[in-house]
């Protein structure tokens, strides 16, 4: 057990799942950059979006930067649940009064909200990356020729204009999304150590704003379709 | 003032404990909540009406870190930075209601009634909370040259008297911000910096093997800590940790 990461301190496993965050808030501006070519943006929006989903798949730096990316995911939830059961764990018995100090309930309840983002994970892994990976196939009634991952547009379109349950938990995951970036940024900067009375009103600053716009960015696509059509 | 109590009582550490209601009048509103449970205790006693409620108290003007209680949802009462022998009756409404509850955390078990055992901060101290150098006697004035910043920052560290309302305030139970305290008086300063890296690791080791929790940046601590302690000093923990561990 000495050199296995459960051995690991408090704070390393903090500062593992802090970077991991911040490589996962990186990402999700990639991702929503690749996304928003869903949108009619411009006349050649289709082909622009299957030149990134080609690119993303076949570039052998992006295939790199993907196993970095399930590594972050994977050390980010692991950690994540590891320090919450400890932190349950330390308290011992539970107050008769519930607490009153004033704290932000986007900290209070960052595990819930991540917890919501995880289940919408597996949504997600299952509905675009286990196709790719070959593992599942798109809905029949989707009629999506083979190979599937090439029409990952088609797939998207698809779910967000037949499937409402599907669009539902996107938006509602989004939001949770939102909400736990918006403690998650800057928390992952202060676990870093970076905490300034010069620079940290701007990191808290732009965390707030990067947590309101990026998950409206990723929303206004079902909300497009479902307006649309 | 006329005020209900509702008191945690517990006969010993194994002792499974309960909640218990008195009712105490004529409370001034000049009292002390230290006081007040004097009176209360004065009561019980020449009343018989149960055994005295065991309580922690010592310099009782907000030095000693020796009182604690969790009193109706919060570590030292409703009153921002003041501890809890500070903290006045005039806080309270006349015929409210109060639950005193002993800090609660696994790492200070209870010992009887609102008393807890905070030895655990003795330990982290014990693990790297000193200065093994020879600091020498007092120096002349101006002969260490310290920027007043961090005189002042490291000052505003050390003022934590280690009562434990950052871990009773936390969701988590986390010593960090004590810790961080700590770390930080030292830190800040050229003759704590000489075993500043093994002092971090140390401490914060022990702090782990103590069994509290992690610091999840929700900041109750600061907010409740009757000192006014910033999450400042926990970034520099993680700035001072991280230099350990990769120097």
């Amino acid at each position: 057990m000495s050199n296995s990461f459960l051995s690991f301190s408090s704070v390393t496993k903090k500062i593992t799942m802090a970077i991991a965050g911040l490589f996962l808030i990186v990402f999700l501006m990639v991702h929503l950059g690749i996304n928003l070519f869903i949108l009619p943006i411009h006349d050649e929006h289709k082909e622009w979006f299957a030149a990134a989903a080609h690119f993303m798949g076949t570039n052998w730096v992006v295939k790199i930067f993907e196993i970095v990316l399930m590594a972050a995911i994977v050390i980010h939830i692991l950690m994540g649940i590891l320090l919450q059961i400890h932190n349950w764990m330390a308290r011992g018995t539970r107050y008769k009064v519930a607490p009153k100090s004033k704290t932000s309930f986007m900290s209070r309840y960052i595990i819930w909200t991540g917890a919501v983002i995880l289940l919408f994970l597996a949504v997600h892994f299952y509905n675009f990356y286990f196709i790719k990976l070959g593992i599942v196939e798109a809905p029949a009634a989707a009629n999506i020729p083979h190979p599937q991952e090439e029409y990952f547009y088609e797939i998207a379109v698809y779910l967000f204009t037949n499937e409402m349950i599907f669009n539902i938990l996107y938006l509602v995951s989004f939001v949770f999304l939102g909400i736990h970036l918006n403690h998650g940024f800057q928390s992952a900067f202060q676990t870093l150590g970076l905490n300034h009375k010069k620079y940290t009103p701007f990191i808290k600053g732009f965390g707030k704003v990067y947590s309101i716009v990026i998950p409206l960015g990723y929303m206004i696509i079902p909300l497009y379709f479902m307006i649309f059509g | 003032m006329k005020i209900k109590l509702q008191i945690w009582r517990q006969k010993s550490p194994k002792d499974k404990g309960q909640f218990k209601t008195y009712t105490l009048e004529d409370v001034s509103p000049e009292m002390s909540f230290l006081e007040m449970l004097d009176a209360l205790n004065e009561k019980l006693i020449t009343t018989g009406e149960d055994e005295p409620v065991a309580f922690e108290h010592d310099c009782r003007e907000g030095i000693c870190g020796c009182c604690s209680l969790y009193i109706n949802g919060r570590p030292h009462g409703p009153a921002e930075k003041t501890t809890t022998c500070e903290l006045h009756m005039r806080s309270f409404k006349d015929g409210s209601t109060i639950v005193i509850e002993p800090f609660r955390a696994k790492s200070f078990p209870v010992m009887r009634d609102l008393i807890v055992d905070r030895n655990a901060f003795d330990k982290i101290m014990q693990a790297g909370g000193f200065i093994n150098i020879d600091a020498g006697s007092a120096l002349d004035a101006n002969t260490h040259l310290i920027k007043k910043e961090y005189a002042d920052e490291a000052f505003n560290s050390a003022i934590c008297i280690g009562c434990g309302a950052c871990v009773a305030a936390c969701k988590n139970a986390s010593a960090m911000l004590f810790v961080s305290a700590k770390v930080s008086q030292y830190a800040l300063l050229e003759q704590g910096k000489v075993e500043g890296k093994e002092r971090v690791e140390s401490m914060v080791a022990k702090m782990d093997e103590l069994g509290f929790g992690n610091c999840t940046n929700t900041y109750a601590c600061e907010v409740e800590c009757p000192k006014g302690i910033s999450v400042e000093n926990i970034a520099r923990l993680n700035r001072e940790f991280i230099n350990a561990k990769l120097s």
